[in-house]
């Protein structure tokens, strides 16, 4: 009853309609802190995109081509035609509201324009004005607006303002993605060279050497080795990953976050004690040097980009020889794989169904695909114990866990990471419903918006998560938080900087590596990180 | 109804500042008495600061993890009056200045507009106060009062430079946490390990 409106309230009515009340009207005013720097013509140019040149977001002239109008509408009437769901979503929406408060950006910044169904009536309106009937007649009465100038750079502003984290389509009676209508705005405004460079240069990175950093082969090799010298100064085991070898039964797949950016590098360690300890009983796995990277930040920028660069995975997978793909800590990669791949560039038929060499589980749900989230893949061989874990190794950390957004409302991964979890360490505690998995709230800096100059843009759309995180350091004494994204990663801890600095930020595989007991090891003092272990704080200090 | 505001209801501020009429006649009590009507107002001010289409979904949500800052503001603000009122707890000020501001910091305020919401205090005080006899001898206590809240402001404005500061600082240290090892992983740099410190 507390929302019902007091008569006094009702009486007061509005009777302007709610698309004469400005919002169309008013120029967006792009802030610093809050866009991305522009795309670098070098990185535009390397994979063939349009109008590379030197610009920048602030200053008035945008070295658009002359007929930049006619390039939009064309390229909204080529996706009208090719995407049904992009014409469904431009047509049905009856703005009821459902999605406007949903938003991490919206709750974060009380912009109104970052309310999603606002975000969308953004383009709605030129494509109304452009493409139906009652828009050309009626205009602003029918909610259209002319494609100016400012109208494209107000776009442009709210198009990088978000995620495409999906949580709006959650609440959406019609079921509309407000994230395909952002990917659809993205590829648009890709057509007049206008990214960010913080995903043009991964795209071009990775198209040409393999990974969004641009890291050589050689180098990649390096990091691994020197992991392994860390795993073995720490356990005394010495691991020894294979690379780029023919003939392996599974290539494994992680972002290169996990191989280049703490805290992913302990991840990463993680992973290699694993698959070390997996040896004996049978695992057969190449890394790769070339397929360098999970992450694909075409996704963020066409579908034709995203395309060509999830290509170079299989492409590496059949060039090895391998049977199946085995899928890190990743992502944006796990959307991609479970909703894109099999219509870009499936069915990847020289693949076999992935069975795990050490359970025999066949992982049925990775059938056309042929790639298995590691989560799933290390569940399945706990459930089986074929793992000999200490959990209490975590002791020195009070979990919880982020749903990372394209995993969770991606691809339904809720349980198997949580199973896994809960089996290394001994604390472990949920943040609120509704702000966990199929609700989860983003970290507020993916899709390639987790560059350093938008730093407010990514502390306010982080705002609701680490809230929640807030939450539970408060009332359980949370001091970790464990999330398998990348990108998660390495936003995450800044987020938690500004937030809740009392909270460190870890992916799942770590703490699998913390709790892993080798054949013969000696007793460990410390995590993979270099930090004592539960009870093991004074012995670090001599 | 709750007991508080029954009692703010019933005795308009203004009448209350009548000398004579309360036996807890001062400034203290007065704000007390009328705690609820104030905080409201002063609630109303600092959601004006919003966009309108913004205002009343952070009035109207009430669950405290879809609506984080219409929550902060909420519980924050009653707790920075009562310390206001009591004239104490420095401590419990800035903590609750900080959730506000800490949020107000990344919104799209400039400097000025993010702190500001301290002196709307002030504001709706006055209002309350106007017309009232000056001579009832409450314009002293008013007046330090007043000076309270501008205290409280001094403190905001170091908050929130704070918070900026703190934007950069995490700019730095992410770039650093992301490429500081990796010249030692690459066998570029060979640097002093901790437990030789001390040879």
């Amino acid at each position: 009853m507390a929302d019902t409106p007091k008569p006094e309230e009702l009486a007061r009515i509005d009777y302007l309609p709610p698309l004469f009340r400005g919002w169309m009207n008013e120029p967006a005013e792009i802030r610093p802190g809050i866009y991305c720097y522009a795309s670098k013509p070098k990185n535009l140019e390397y994979v063939d995109m349009p109008n590379p040149r030197e610009w920048n977001p602030v200053v008035d002239d945008w070295k658009l081509p002359d007929n930049w109008q006619e390039i939009i509408l064309d390229g909204i009437r080529e996706r009208l035609e090719k995407f049904r769901s992009f014409k469904l979503f431009m047509d049905i929406c009856v703005r009821c509201g459902a999605c406007a408060d949903k938003c991490h950006f919206f709750i974060g910044s009380g912009d109104p324009k970052n309310m999603p169904v606002l975000r969308a009536e953004l383009l709605r309106s030129v494509y109304r004005r452009n493409f139906t009937v009652g828009g050309k007649i009626f205009g602003i009465l029918a909610g259209a607006r002319e494609l100016t100038e400012d109208v494209l750079k107000e776009l442009w502003y709210y198009l990088y303002q978000c995620t495409e984290c999906r949580r709006c389509s959650l609440f959406c009676p019609y079921g509309i993605d407000t994230a395909e209508i952002t990917i659809m705005g993205r590829e648009l405004t890709n057509l007049l060279g206008l990214n960010i460079d913080w995903i043009a240069a991964p795209v071009a990175n990775c198209y040409r050497t393999g990974n969004h950093l641009g890291i050589q082969p050689h180098a990649y090799k390096d990091m691994l080795d020197f992991f392994t010298d860390e795993i073995e100064e720490i356990t005394g085991i010495k691991v020894d990953p294979s690379f780029n070898r023919k003939g392996a039964e599974i290539l494994f797949i992680t972002p290169s976050g996990d191989v280049f950016a703490d805290p992913g590098t302990y991840t990463c360690m993680g992973y290699m004690m694993l698959f070390h300890y997996l040896q004996e009983q049978g695992l057969d796995i190449t890394w790769s040097t070339y397929a360098s990277e999970g992450g694909n930040f075409g996704y963020f920028t066409s579908h034709e980009m995203a395309k060509r660069l999830n290509a170079k995975m299989y492409a590496e997978a059949k060039r090895l020889g391998v049977k199946w793909i085995l899928g890190g800590e990743c992502g944006h990669m796990w959307r991609v794989l479970n909703q894109y791949m099999d219509t870009w560039n499936g069915p990847p038929d020289f693949l076999e169904e992935p069975v795990s060499p050490i359970t025999g589980t066949k992982f049925e749900n990775a059938k056309t695909t042929k790639m298995v989230h590691i989560t799933e893949f290390t569940a399945d061989l706990i459930k089986n114990n074929r793992l000999k874990l200490d959990p209490s190794r975590n002791d020195h950390h009070i979990m919880t866990y982020h749903d990372s957004c394209n995993t969770a409302r991606g691809m339904g991964l809720f349980e198997e990471p949580r199973y896994v979890i809960n089996n290394v360490c001994n604390n472990f505690y949920e943040m609120p419903l509704e702000t966990i998995r199929e609700q989860t709230f983003c970290c507020g800096s993916g899709a390639g918006l987790n560059a350093g100059e938008d730093m407010e843009l990514r502390m306010r759309g982080g705002l609701p998560r680490a809230n929640a995180v807030k939450h539970v350091h408060e009332k359980n004494g949370v001091n970790m938080l464990a999330c398998i994204c990348a990108i998660d990663r390495a936003v995450l801890p800044t987020l938690m900087e500004y937030w809740v600095p009392e909270v460190n930020v870890t992916g799942v595989h770590e703490l699998v590596g913390n709790a892993l007991v080798f054949e013969g090891e000696g007793e460990r003092t410390t995590d993979l990180r270099g930090e004592p272990l539960a009870g093991m704080e004074e012995e670090e200090d001599v | 109804m709750p007991q508080a505001i029954a009692k703010a209801q019933k005795t308009p501020f203004i009448q209350l500042l009548a000398a004579g009429e309360n036996p807890r006649m001062d400034l203290e009590n007065l704000l007390i008495d009328n705690r609820s009507n104030i905080i409201r107002k002063w609630r109303e001010l600092i959601l004006a600061s919003y966009p309108e289409g913004t205002q009343r979904f952070l009035a109207k949500e009430k669950s405290r993890f879809a609506n984080p800052v219409g929550h902060v503001i909420d519980r924050d603000i009653e707790t920075l009056f009562d310390e206001l009122v009591k004239g104490e707890g420095i401590d419990k000020i800035s903590s609750c200045l900080d959730n506000i501001i800490r949020i107000r910091a990344v919104q799209d305020f400039k400097p000025s507009h993010a702190i500001s919401f301290v002196l709307g205090l002030k504001k709706v005080v006055r209002e309350e106060l106007e017309g009232s006899p000056v001579e009832n001898g409450l314009w002293g206590q008013l007046q330090a009062f007043e000076t309270r809240v501008d205290d409280v402001v001094l403190l905001a404005f170091d908050i929130f430079s704070q918070c900026r500061q703190k934007i950069c600082d995490i700019r730095v240290n992410e770039v650093k946490n992301q490429v500081g090892r990796l010249l030692e992983r690459a066998n570029l740099v060979c640097e002093i390990p901790d437990s030789e410190a001390g040879l």
